[in-house]
């Protein structure tokens, strides 16, 4: 390392412990807030719908963020896939483990994963879970099959994955959009209706970033590297001659 | 009077100003990438840790429920970030900014 660089470390150091320290300052300065936003949120749990207060406040208080949270997500998997590496997919050939005890393993955790998300989603409810990481876990479950070769690769996504990838945001959309029809504001639930539209969304929303996450895991996988010859690269074709 | 809340806003601090030293320091876009969400998971910190800095005051559902989108929003622009960084690559052969003054390791 030159010279010049070593400095510029030495400065970047010396001005982000700079940073550091002023922050913590700040943080110890802070007056103590007067109103906090905790007993607000408990004063109307019983109006929201639900009685975990974390998903009242995603779905209910500020389902705003979370409307605009799926709506980044999709805009992420766009992204990802206008981006996605040309050729052949590396998994694509990958060898796959034909084993007995796979297949087995698989038959048998895959209804457990499908169980355990739908506790997840329902959860949401009354407890700490809800449709992000209900959805997570299902993903994990398709990253698995897809891993195994029991869900092709695919180049792009066919029109009943595009749907599922559109369920969440448009279920959103289409249940934010219903309380204007009643003269109400964007999101404004009926407390009496807030119960099944949370759980309508929460649905759509866990199949919608299952399919994202699962999505970006296969359109998103490497292309081998032509262009730079490794062993790891070149393994594929002395395979093939031995495979079935 | 001082509650468990503050450790973690303290270390959401520091982790900020090391996420910001590495974004600084590092060529490599994925070191980059990297150092931004210790960044972004330094602010988390603060904004759960903040509301709690008084010994005996409830959680704040408000921060940690704006944590939990922040949490899948980052997740979801790091994975385009990664996507943008494997096409320059791909374009280039490259895995730093075109304009980066720097020498290569």
């Amino acid at each position: 390392m030159s010279k010049g660089h070593l400095l510029i470390r030495v400065i970047a150091a010396m001005l982000a412990s700079a940073l550091g320290i002023g922050l913590i300052a700040a943080i110890f300065a802070l007056p103590r807030p007067m109103v906090g936003l905790a007993a607000l949120v408990e004063a109307h749990l019983e109006e929201s719908g639900v009685r975990h207060p974390v998903t009242a406040v995603l779905l209910n208080y500020r389902g705003y963020d979370t409307f605009l949270e799926i709506a980044v997500l999709l805009l992420a998997v766009l992204g990802i896939m206008a981006f996605r590496p040309v050729g052949p997919s590396s998994l694509h050939r990958a060898r796959i483990d034909s084993g007995p005890v796979l297949a087995a393993l698989i038959r048998l955790i895959i209804p457990l994963i499908v169980l355990a998300a739908g506790y997840l989603l329902w959860a949401g409810a009354h407890r700490p879970g809800g449709a992000f990481q209900a959805a997570a876990v299902l993903g994990g479950g398709g990253v698995l099959l897809r891993l195994t070769g029991a869900i092709p690769s695919f180049r792009s996504p066919n029109p009943w994955l595009r749907i599922g990838l559109l369920l969440g945001f448009g279920v959103f959309l289409v249940v934010a959009a219903l309380p204007l029809s009643e003269g109400l504001r964007l999101l404004e639930y009926r407390a009496a209706r807030a119960g099944v539209a949370i759980l309508v969304v929460e649905s759509a929303l866990t199949l919608s970033i299952a399919a994202i996450l699962v999505t970006l895991f296969i359109g998103a996988a490497p292309s081998r590297m032509r262009s730079a010859p490794s062993p790891a690269a070149a393994r594929p074709e002395d395979n093939s001659a031995g495979q079935p | 009077m001082i509650g468990g809340g503050l450790i973690y806003a303290i270390a959401g601090a520091i982790l900020f100003a090391l996420g910001l030293y590495g974004l600084v320091v590092h060529a490599h876009l994925v070191r980059k990438l990297i150092a931004f969400n210790i960044t972004g998971s330094g602010v988390f910190l603060v904004l759960v840790g903040l509301p709690q800095r008084m010994a005996g005051t409830p959680p704040d559902r408000v921060s940690e429920a704006l944590v939990l989108t922040g949490i899948v929003v980052a997740v979801s622009a790091t994975a385009f970030g990664l996507a943008l960084v494997r096409r320059l690559y791909e374009l280039t052969g490259k895995t730093r900014l075109p304009n980066d003054p720097r020498p290569e390791p």
